[in-house]
């Protein structure tokens, strides 16, 4: 019961990132999401063993700290504060959002999961989660909300994973969080050097030719 | 004869008691920016002073622009007639009464907008245009915030709608009307009841040309509809009719104070969004109550 309370709380910043304009309420929605997520494993245990705190832990200090961290500096160095022109409208995202949600409940009863995974959000919170981070992928243009979209979406695969926390090996957490964590540190660069070459972070401009 | 006395009583709530939200609300605006505040009561002396003075008509206006807000007083006060009070309950109540108190403040709208469209003003028709358009995605929130209520309790009569706790969509319920009853009743984020300019305001616009006492029986209507609303939202979220009947009645009472009190503090610490930005909020309003409203389905299904 409190494990779908959690699920409903990270659908609820779901909505909350498609329908914030400001780019540091979505970091921060990302970022809040992460560390609910952190928690989900250790609810989820039946005793608590060193395996389910370390991934816990290393989720809650990289999605909730490191990653935010890195993504508001980046913010910072390019100075951008908001989403000005997005490519699909706030108001249809979130309609976009809250359908994909919606359908995802009504339609996740008929998947054949475990009988033990039967009653909670569990599936349908993740595949809320990943149409939502497609939908930012695809929908904004500024280069740091399309990394937070990137984030949201593997944040629903990690719900995904939850199913099999008991027969993922630790290494497996480890090494998805690192290539997370470098893949945003590298992304920090790209946008700092997008931002010097274009004077602007709007993706779009990369597909131009130039001389 | 108890029917009568309970229908006196009522109307005595309904017509006496309005005018001290607003009131209530001015007050703890004065109170959170250091003021002294106008009385609570200055409503009343308000009203009291429209009603000895006489009525302008434009020339260009028909008999309409007098009726238009005795209807729309008509409907509200009906509408209000139908909501159960806390553990009085209503003294009528039918299957499917929602429906007609959705249609009675639909109608109450609709003679506030034609209202202002009698005097041919840009500026009224400009807010009619305002105020219907916000209307369209406030209504479908109001109606999915009763949908999900009918759903819960499976009937469709308010008396038994609203009486038990709607489980665990009431805090989607509560954010989800509270953002309604600001949009219905054109407080801050929405409008700014205060503002003089009139290319932004919504409903203080509409009745800018009526005066005497269609301006009293306007101003009225506006405080019976803010407490209609919250009485509305008290019920839906609190228990209040399945309780001992004199703790229900208290719960009610220090709902509707904690709801003005709450509009006040909105009032105060908020800005008026700009008016690109207000479908967003009240679509996530809709959204809010549409989540209550699955809550409530799935719910229902797991423990039937």
């Amino acid at each position: 019961m409190n494990l779908n309370v959690l699920i409903g709380l990270a659908m609820g910043l779901n909505l909350l990132a498609l329908g914030s304009s400001r780019i540091p309420s979505v970091i921060r929605a990302m970022s809040v999401q992460g560390v609910l997520l952190g928690i989900m494993p250790v609810l989820l245990a039946t005793e608590l063993d060193w395996h389910v705190a370390i991934v816990a832990l290393a989720t809650v200090t990289g999605k909730g700290l490191v990653i935010p961290a890195l993504l508001r500096r980046a913010m910072r160095a390019v100075s951008i504060e908001r989403e000005v022109e997005p490519i699909v409208g706030f108001e249809l995202s979130l309609l976009l959002g809250a359908g994909a949600t919606i359908g995802a409940v009504a339609t996740a009863r008929w998947l054949p999961v475990l009988p033990e995974h039967s009653g909670t959000l569990l599936v349908p919170g993740a595949m809320a989660t990943v149409a939502t981070g497609f939908i930012l992928l695809v929908g904004r243009v500024k280069a740091i909300t399309q990394v937070c979209g990137y984030l949201i979406l593997e944040n629903g695969i990690y719900l995904f994973g939850l199913l099999l926390i008991r027969s993922t090996p630790v290494l497996v957490e480890a090494g998805v969080l690192l290539d997370v964590t470098v893949g945003v540190f590298v992304i920090g660069i790209i946008v700092d050097r997008i931002q010097r070459t274009f004077d602007s972070l709007d993706t779009r401009k990369l597909t131009a030719l130039r001389e | 004869m108890s029917e009568a006395i309970d229908v006196f009583a009522r109307l005595i709530w309904w017509l006496l008691l309005p005018p001290l939200l607003p009131g209530l609300i001015t007050r703890v605006k004065a109170w959170v920016a250091g003021r002294r505040g106008p009385p609570v009561l200055q409503l009343y002396y308000d009203l009291a002073r429209l009603w000895q003075k006489g009525v302008v008509q434009s020339r260009l206006s028909s008999p309409a622009f007098l009726a238009g807000p005795a209807v729309a007083w008509v409907a509200i006060l009906a509408a209000a007639m139908l909501v159960p009070l806390g553990p009085a309950g209503t003294t009528l109540s039918f299957r499917g009464d929602v429906v007609l108190v959705l249609y009675l403040l639909a109608l109450a709208r609709f003679a506030t907008t034609w209202t202002a469209m009698e005097t041919g003003s840009a500026f009224e028709g400009m807010g009619a245009a305002r105020e219907v358009s916000f209307a369209v995605l406030a209504e479908a929130a109001l109606m999915a915030a009763m949908l999900s209520l009918a759903v819960q309790t499976r009937s469709v009569s308010l008396s038994t709608m609203l009486a038990p706790f709607p489980g665990p969509g009431a805090v989607l319920l509560a954010a989800g009307l509270f953002t309604v009853l600001l949009a219905e009743n054109c407080r801050v984020p929405f409008d700014d009841p205060n503002t003089h300019l009139e290319l932004t305001m919504v409903h203080e616009v509409m009745v800018l040309d009526h005066s005497g006492p269609p301006l009293a029986v306007v101003l009225h209507g506006a405080a019976l509809k803010l407490l209609l609303f919250a009485v509305l939202l008290t019920e839906s979220v609190l228990p209040v009719g399945a309780i001992r009947p004199a703790v229900g009645m208290v719960l009610l009472v220090v709902g509707v104070l904690t709801i003005a009190v709450g509009v006040g503090l909105v009032e105060s610490l908020m800005a008026r969004l700009a008016f690109r930005r207000v479908p967003l909020l009240l679509l996530t309003a809709v959204l809010l109550c549409l989540f209550a409203l699955l809550l409530a389905w799935q719910g229902g299904s797991v423990t039937p």
